[in-house]
């Protein structure tokens, strides 16, 4: 057994050129594995019934989507550069309840008033707890060298926990605001729809767009993919790994937050346990799109598409009443399998012929 | 069975990849009691070669004689059944375990009560003896330097009753002391019998061992002659097929004024000092070169003037402004940059393409308010492929396609994409062909007529007398001499405080 890390530390380093067949079949599948798979989700699911594959159908299961999705983009960034970011779920939760407490009215005591901030204050002021929480993450991570796992793990507790403490426990109902105090308008994000379409899913896509955009034409994306495929070979060419690792959690953090609005907004409330796992739906969301957990390689156009294939088949098995808990056997499958994928993709074994 | 004999063969062994041939052909014989190296440059097929021998790799036709028996060999774990044993040029120990256990990993010893931990240690103990080297069996493998581990790795090997035994470039972490351990193990294994296969890019000291050597080219066995019959320049010109030229100083351009200038710098290592108030002053368009033994101080200067490590006292000047508070990446802007020693390690990003390797170090000069310009950017790379000569198929082909030597041209030219004044190269010739080696050289003489400051470090003193201007010799953390470009390798290695090899 102690031969294999060096047999597949040869295999990479001799340096013989691999063997590229130009069309291949198998290759083609392998690489476009998440799409194939959304196509055959829905293909089978519209088989199965005939409620699943309308316009209207598309659209709420998108809107379930969004939510997943904006988490996966913050995680496909983190996980690019190497890390994991476990604390999203609980940033989400947090950032409703920042949301609600904001929208209840702010009382100051001192000042004897009780102050309602308008919904844009509220939406830009939630999004900077998220920053915050990614920036306590990011600097854990970057200067104080904690791993990401543990860093993460701990701010998963503490986000959860001051959530529970501000609602001590309870829900905010009441997001919607009154015409009087000028703070209408929360729920905006979650029920309206431009031209159709839900309001969440056009964050999704113009979050989406914007990361894409960042990832493949700006300076910021190259040393994400650099620092995250070799820190060391990044640092010595100048590439600011410790800046880009702060602001990466950073985003994650800011994701989430925007997530939180999205979830809290569609259901009209903020409960301090919203979020609950998600972290790891993220997670598997990246993976089944085809990014590498060791970092430097995936795509965003992979992890949305990665997003859609949990959310479009865990929304079909409830269509043809499928029980939550086969649901539960069925992504955990597709994420295994997703997994094995990516290390035949990536010459996980080293022997070959 | 008589010494000389052939043991194990290799018979019309071929080996390919999809569509690129590894192995065509090839007849290799291993004999008893004997040296076998195998020489040629990167991506000739000699690892290939030796991961069929061994078992890591099945050949896709001809077949593996031993003792006249035709064997396949399914693992390594075969292998070893049959005594053959490979000690691979990454070295595969566990960091975290100690010395007895990475030795009897997966065979451990049992006893009554589990594993027999004393009679591990002991043989341990006895191993390290016989290899004259004084290491605690309980020491974790972490704590050893690069040299031990790998007598180590020898020694497990050698537990194992190994009747042939592959070494491939067994030295390239060793100092000289350890390489004479090393040669004065292979006389011994040699009298019990035991059939040594050599790989070594240190030809020299490869020639000093070997009973029979072998060429390859290109996957083919081009040459096959017994020790008495050859020479260095024999095996040179069966390996590259021409006369090889590491080339000569640059001339015909003025020196400028200096370019870098170190004063008493120190650089800590644990309670100690790896730099030790070291003074030196580089001028545009020279050429230096660092000579010293593995742990000389050479590698943790480097990085303290690239920007790596801190120094503790002194001064760093370029072109005259101290820079020593400077980050890495102001440091390449200022027009400094180091080419690092381990390319794997340090020098390049396996997950992209040769385009994005290429161009990572000069990101700022193709992107304008965050945005990267992707015309701007090939024409850098397309620059850099010519400029430093990447053997290729395009700036999208990813970086493993490359052998070793293109690779290295790519961290070389990825920094000089920069543009600088001061280069730093930390043993740029490590683990790469006679060819490339020339080429690189080439590259930086040229830069250095432009009028570039070149600073080089080696372990080969035959490079030493390549391009370089100035030869500076570092023991300790400390220049103890420095000679100009007509000195001679046994000076140099004297001052170095080699024991001189033959």
């Amino acid at each position: 057994m102690s031969e294999i890390p060096g047999e597949t530390k040869m295999a990479e380093t001799t340096g013989k050129p691999r063997a590229r067949g130009g069309f291949d079949i198998a290759h083609l599948l392998l690489e476009g594995r998440a799409f194939f798979a959304l196509i055959a989700i829905i293909a089978i699911f519209s088989y199965l019934s005939p409620n699943y594959a309308t316009i209207g159908n598309f659209l709420i299961m998108a809107n379930h989507v969004a939510i997943f999705g904006l988490l996966a983009i913050g995680m496909l960034l983190v996980i690019l550069n190497g890390g994991i970011d476990l604390s999203v779920g609980s940033v989400l939760g947090l950032s409703g309840v920042v949301a609600g407490y904001l929208m209840q009215g702010v009382e100051l005591e001192w000042a004897g008033v009780i102050l309602y901030p308008p919904v844009w204050a509220v939406v830009i002021l939630t999004i900077g707890v998220g920053a915050f929480v990614g920036m306590v993450n990011g600097v854990l991570i970057a200067w104080f060298k904690v791993p990401a796992f543990v860093a993460t793990l701990g701010t998963l507790y503490v986000a959860r926990g001051v959530g529970l403490l501000m609602t001590n426990g309870l829900t905010f109902n009441k997001l919607s605001g009154t015409e009087a105090l000028g703070n209408r308008g929360f729920e905006w994000l979650g029920f309206n729809r431009i031209a159709g379409v839900p309001i969440g899913v056009i964050v999704l896509t113009l979050v989406a767009l914007i990361a894409g955009f960042l990832l493949m034409r700006t300076a910021f994306g190259r040393w994400l993919y650099s620092s995250g495929g070799n820190e060391r070979a990044a640092e010595l060419s100048g590439v600011p790994v410790r800046r880009v690792q702060v602001l990466v959690y950073m985003l994650s953090g800011v994701c989430a937050a925007i997530a939180g609005l999205v979830l809290s907004s569609q259901l009209t409330s903020a409960g301090p346990t919203a979020g609950f796992t998600y972290e790891l739906t993220a997670i598997a969301a990246v993976v089944i799109g085809g990014a590498a957990l060791t970092g430097g390689r995936g795509t965003v156009r992979g992890t949305m598409l990665g997003a859609f294939v949990i959310g479009f088949l865990s929304d079909g098995l409830v269509i043809i009443g499928v029980s939550s808990y086969w649901q539960t056997v069925f992504t955990g499958a597709v994420i295994v399998l997703a997994v094995l994928l990516n290390s035949i993709q990536y010459g996980g074994s080293g022997k070959r012929g | 069975m008589q010494t000389g004999e052939v043991v194990l063969a290799a018979r019309d062994v071929s080996k390919s990849f999809g569509a690129v041939q590894a192995l065509r052909a090839v007849n290799f014989d291993v004999h008893r009691g004997q040296v076998t190296t195998l020489f040629g440059e990167n991506g000739a097929g000699k690892s290939t070669l030796m991961k069929i021998l061994s078992g890591v790799q099945r050949p896709s036709g001809g077949e593996i004689v031993l003792e006249g028996r035709p064997i396949t060999l399914n693992s390594t774990v075969e292998a070893r059944q049959h005594g053959i044993s490979i000690i691979h040029q990454e070295l595969s120990l566990s960091p975290n375990m100690n010395v007895r256990d990475n030795i009897f990993i997966g065979r451990e010893i049992m006893g009554a009560t589990g594993v027999n931990f004393a009679e591990e240690e002991r043989q341990t103990a006895a191993l390290m003896r016989e290899l004259e080297e004084d290491i605690d069996p309980l020491t974790p493998v972490e704590d050893l330097r690069l040299g031990q581990q790998q007598i180590v790795e020898i020694a497990r090997a050698l537990s194992v009753k190994s009747r042939i035994l592959i070494m491939d470039e067994p030295t390239s972490a060793l100092s000289a002391t350890e390489v004479e351990v090393l040669f004065k193990v292979i006389r011994d294994l040699k009298a019990r019998g035991v059939s040594i296969v050599y790989i070594s890019h240190h030809l020299e000291e490869a020639l000093q061992i070997t009973d029979h050597a072998v060429v390859l080219r290109d996957g083919e066995m081009t040459a096959n002659a017994p020790r008495a019959e050859i020479d260095l320049e024999w095996i040179v010109r069966h390996m590259v097929g021409e006369k090889y030229d590491l080339g000569t100083p640059p001339t015909g351009h003025e020196m400028g004024a200096p370019a870098l200038t170190l004063r008493g710098l120190c650089v800590p290592q644990g309670s100690g000092l790896a730099v030790d108030r070291l003074n030196l002053e580089v001028r545009a368009g020279e050429v230096v070169c660092i000579y010293g033994l593995m742990g000389a101080g050479r590698t943790e200067m480097m990085e303290c003037v690239a920007g790596r490590l801190r120094p503790s006292a002194g001064e760093i000047l370029l072109h005259g402004t101290d820079i020593a508070h400077l980050t890495i990446a102001q440091r390449i802007a200022a027009g400094l940059v180091l080419v690092p020693e381990d390319r794997q390690r340090d020098g390049l990003v396996q997950t992209m393409s040769v385009g994005g390797n290429l161009s990572l170090a000069s990101i700022t000069r193709f992107t304008k308010r965050f945005m990267t310009n992707r015309r701007a950017e090939a024409a850098i790379v397309e620059a850099s492929i010519r400029d430093v000569t990447v053997k290729t198929d395009g700036p999208d082909a990813p970086i493993g396609a490359l052998s070793g030597g293109n690779q290295q041209k790519v961290v070389i030219g990825k920094m000089l994409a920069t543009h600088p004044s001061v280069v730093l190269l930390d043993e740029p010739s490590r683990g790469i062909d006679i060819g490339a080696k020339g080429e690189v050289f080439r590259i930086l003489a040229e830069r250095a007529k432009q009028g570039m400051a070149v600073i080089y470090t080696t372990s080969e003193v035959g490079e030493c007398l390549a391009i370089a201007h100035r030869i500076i010799v570092m023991r300790r953390g400390r220049i103890v001499a420095e000679f100009g470009a007509d000195t001679t390798k046994e000076a140099i290695m004297a001052a170095s405080g080699e024991a001189r090899v033959a």
